[in-house]
């Protein structure tokens, strides 16, 4: 069955380098000495549930979910807890997170599994059995997938379902893999996938660079009960992008800020596939993923590798060769340079590359923009590249959000054309922090406005209250004063003089209790 | 470095520009064939005064000399600033006309790629005001080499055989001069300066042209829409006033082997730079071009009418750019 394809503009098509590691089957990764699990794995944090010395079991749950886009953590492996603490996180910026530090006992001794029978529990049950065993997407993104798989308003069935098993990324090949050796258990995952939200049919996107994936998943399709085809799209970066694939298998473009349930249409990865159904049907929750390590070292190949696992630890199994002078997270076109090599694999690593100078090389001085208009040509999300360069570049941000930088995906698609060789995605990384942050600003601000405002309100209420107040006293006293007068008549000067000072002073007690009251309120 | 993209693809400026100064080379080749090596002389000098321009400048804006000098935009100028020019025009005429475009047009205006006009063509159209009378000084076809010479560089005068009117010109001074019984077949039956389509030879520097133009387009320097909608749009105005009135007007295919029509298809309205940068906005300048050069060619004062018409459109790049932006990806269907 030849399937229709869209094809969206743009892309690459840079060097694959994927038979470094595509002909390696996957491997256990050994057990390290040391595992650093963070807390924080996916859009939102989890909170720790175990404490220092305690001895966990693999699978036992040591971070609960918190908040609508958080998933659990989990122990990669039975282990006394030796440490709750602060260390890098495998991002750009180097930052850090809290993280919970096992030491492996080395029996590997598992929790009771708890397998459930998918058709047996509502969708509500099964999506928060998905959160407690930390199903996240495992494609890159490490969005949680029980958030994407609530249906839209009324339980009305997402029509689409499209397995991602594009891999555009050059060097990258886990999902290949995955797919070559664990066919069955992706396409008993994409079912439950299909059975949760409803789908009429399944659409399963792989680059035709991938023959044995494609044959392998093909041969799945075939028993499948929802109405599901293998789709070989080109080889193009990137196609692997959620919203380019969509487009691709479907015709269905998706804006910024839009999400697919909008459009009836629902996208996951073959590996996040597969971890739904060790998730629902072994009762496992998501400890270790499939990780290729590749680059400049010796033995390149995929691993099964426990989460936690120091990155260290696990490209010396790959023997980098000695001018490796930097470890790149993901792939060469959106993965980012480690800090440091002692940073653990997270549910978001897919690839671990070495680089070296010779692989790839520093980039040439930038030059000026010549306004060729590759970058344009090259831009799968059809934005003007050259025109958000030079307004980033004068802070004329107003103008970046005009032409729409926040539709911008980062693929590096301009950047890797640019004759200039202009980092064009740096300037728009920049652009957008900078935005963001004047957003956060702003929003600041108003909120100090409002309050500024609701207390000047109040002030000048309990003020005029005052007044009133006061103005009430003084004809008080003045009103007793012309009593006093009165009833004295013309007898006693001294009387009259008397009462009038009394009543005098009681308007003036009056009025200062008042300004102290007033000071008091400031 | 940190940050992604870790690779980029082997290109750069220089080899874009490298690429632009091949594939003038038949053109050059089919001149020094039919009008002499003179053409030789005047490129080296513009090259010369380009190169020197472009290094005083860089040193006053403090900008690397070395990267910047090396780009071979300065050289592009030059050649196509001399290309455009009258082969016989004396060489200060050239000379002051590169360091025009350089140092005015180019670095005046923030340098590589900051320009909004092309420098080439602001360099011709403000000769051909100062100096109407050199601008058109142009060789008869089988001038001696040392004739040549002799003329750029000033050390003998010109006597009126060694020079002769180009065909866009000859046919304008032609049809002027017969008055109203002068018709386009009479006059491109009479003149020396006439070939098969063109202006005699003049159709084989154009094919040559042509030829580098088409190889620039295989190598994806740019992209077909500018030369195709300046082209298709020239033949189809011609041909349009050619079929209303064949007396007065010449064929489209005279159009196009003459004056600087080939050179401007695919040098000169394809500079990136000034140009639009978008699909439509490229259909549109292209078609603008040709319409404005036309008009000029058979209405204006001058026998060609291609540097002011791309200095005119010049100007509504931006607007041209702001207006034909595709739709961001999604944002079809509101």
């Amino acid at each position: 069955m030849k399937a229709q394809l869209f094809r969206f503009r743009g892309g690459i098509e840079p060097e694959a380098h994927k038979d470094a590691s595509a002909g390696a089957p996957i491997a256990p990764s050994p057990l390290p000495p040391l595992l650093v699990v963070p807390l924080r794995q996916a859009a939102g944090t989890s909170a720790p549930r175990v404490r220092v010395g305690e001895h966990v079991l693999k699978g036992e749950r040591i971070g609960n979910a918190e908040g609508p886009f958080a998933a659990a953590v989990h122990a990669p492996t039975s282990g006394t807890v030796r440490a709750i603490e602060m260390r890098t996180l495998p991002h750009p910026s180097g930052m850090g997170g809290l993280c919970v530090v096992i030491e492996p006992d080395g029996e590997e001794r598992w929790i009771e599994r708890d397998p459930v029978e998918v058709r047996a529990l509502s969708a509500e049950r099964l999506r928060e059995r998905l959160r407690d065993a930390g199903v996240v997407g495992l494609g890159g993104a490490a969005f949680p997938s029980h958030v994407k798989l609530r249906r839209g308003g009324a339980g009305e069935c997402c029509g689409t379902l499209v397995i991602n098993g594009a891999e555009c990324e050059p060097w990258i090949t886990c999902d290949d893999r995955l797919m070559r050796e664990r066919a069955n258990e992706i396409a008993r995952g994409i079912a439950i996938l299909a059975h949760l939200l409803q789908a009429r049919r399944v659409l399963i996107g792989i680059e035709d660079n991938k023959p044995e994936a494609i044959a392998a998943m093909c041969d799945t399709a075939a028993g499948a009960e929802v109405l599901t085809r293998v789709v070989p799209v080109p080889t193009l970066y990137p196609t692997g992008g959620e919203k380019q694939l969509i487009d691709i298998l479907t015709g269905i473009e998706i804006p910024y800020g839009k999400l697919g349930p909008d459009f009836g249409v629902q996208c996951f990865n073959v590996a996040t596939a597969h971890a739904v159904w060790r998730a629902l049907e072994l009762g496992e929750p998501v400890i270790s993923r499939v990780v290729t390590v590749t680059g400049n070292v010796e033995r390149p190949g995929n691993l099964e590798v426990l989460l936690g696992t120091p990155v260290r630890e696990l490209l010396a199994l790959a023997a980098p060769r000695p001018d490796t002078d930097r470890i790149l997270m993901g792939g060469p076109m959106m993965g980012f340079a480690l800090p440091e090599d002692s940073v653990p694999v997270v549910k978001a690593t897919n690839c671990i590359l070495a680089a070296s100078e010779r692989l790839f090389p520093a980039h040439p001085p930038e030059m000026p923009c010549v306004r060729c208009g590759r970058c344009a040509a090259a831009c799968p999300e059809r934005l003007q590249p050259f025109d958000l360069y030079w307004f980033a570049r004068s802070r004329n941000f107003g103008k970046c959000q005009e032409y729409s930088i926040f539709d911008c995906i980062e693929c590096g698609c301009c950047a890797y054309v640019c004759p200039s060789q202009i980092r064009l995605v740096d300037y728009y990384r920049y652009a957008k922090a900078e935005i963001r942050e004047r957003e956060r600003n702003t929003a600041a601000a108003d909120a100090a406005r409002r309050r500024f405002e609701l207390r000047t309100a109040r002030l000048e209420r309990d003020a005029a209250l005052k007044a009133e107040r006061l103005a009430a006293a003084a004809a008080r006293a003045r009103e007793a004063a012309a009593r006093l007068a009165a009833a004295a008549g013309a007898s006693a000067p001294e009387q009259e003089v008397g009462a009038v000072k009394k009543a005098l002073v009681e308007a003036a007690v009056e009025r200062v209790r008042a300004a102290q009251e007033r000071a008091q309120e400031r | 470095m940190f940050t992604s993209p870790h690779i980029t693809r082997a290109t750069s400026v220089r080899a874009l520009m490298v690429k632009v100064l091949v594939a003038l080379v038949p053109g050059i080749a089919a001149y020094v064939w039919f009008f002499g090596a003179g053409i030789l002389v005047s490129i080296a000098i513009a090259s010369a005064a380009a190169l020197a321009g472009e290094a005083a400048m860089l040193r006053a804006r403090a900008k690397p000399l070395g990267l910047f000098l090396g780009d071979g935009s300065a050289l592009v100028t030059a050649w196509l600033l001399a290309l455009s020019f009258p082969p016989l025009a004396p060489w200060w005429l050239v000379a002051a006309a590169s360091l025009f475009a350089i140092v005015v047009v180019k670095h005046l205006y923030g340098g590589l790629g900051q320009n909004p006009f092309n420098p080439a063509m602001a360099a011709f159209c403000a000769m051909i005001v100062a100096f109407p009378a050199l601008m058109s000084q142009w060789p008869a076809p089988g001038l001696p080499f040392d004739v040549q010479l002799g003329l750029i560089l000033g050390t003998s005068r010109p006597p009126d055989a060694v020079t002769a009117a180009t065909a866009l010109d000859a046919l304008r001074t032609g049809l002027r001069e017969a008055g109203a019984k002068g018709s386009v077949p009479a006059v491109l039956a009479s003149g020396p300066a006439f070939g098969a389509f063109g202006g005699h030879g003049w159709e084989w520097v154009s094919a040559g042209y042509a030829l580098g133009g088409l190889w620039l387009l295989q190598q994806r320097v740019f992209t077909w829409h500018v030369p195709v909608a300046f082209l298709a749009a020239f033949a189809l105005i011609a041909t349009g006033f050619h079929l209303a009135d064949p007396v007065r007007h010449a064929s489209a295919l005279f159009h196009l082997a003459s004056g600087a029509t080939m050179l401007a298809a695919f040098f000169i309205t394809t500079d990136p730079v000034t140009g639009s940068t978008t699909a439509r906005g490229k259909l549109i300048l292209g078609a603008a071009v040709a319409l404005i050069a036309y008009l000029i060619r058979a209405f204006g004062a001058y026998p060609d009418g291609i540097a002011f018409a791309v200095l005119l459109m010049d100007m509504w790049v931006p607007l041209i750019d702001r207006t034909t932006r595709p739709p961001v990806f999604g944002h079809t269907r509101k």
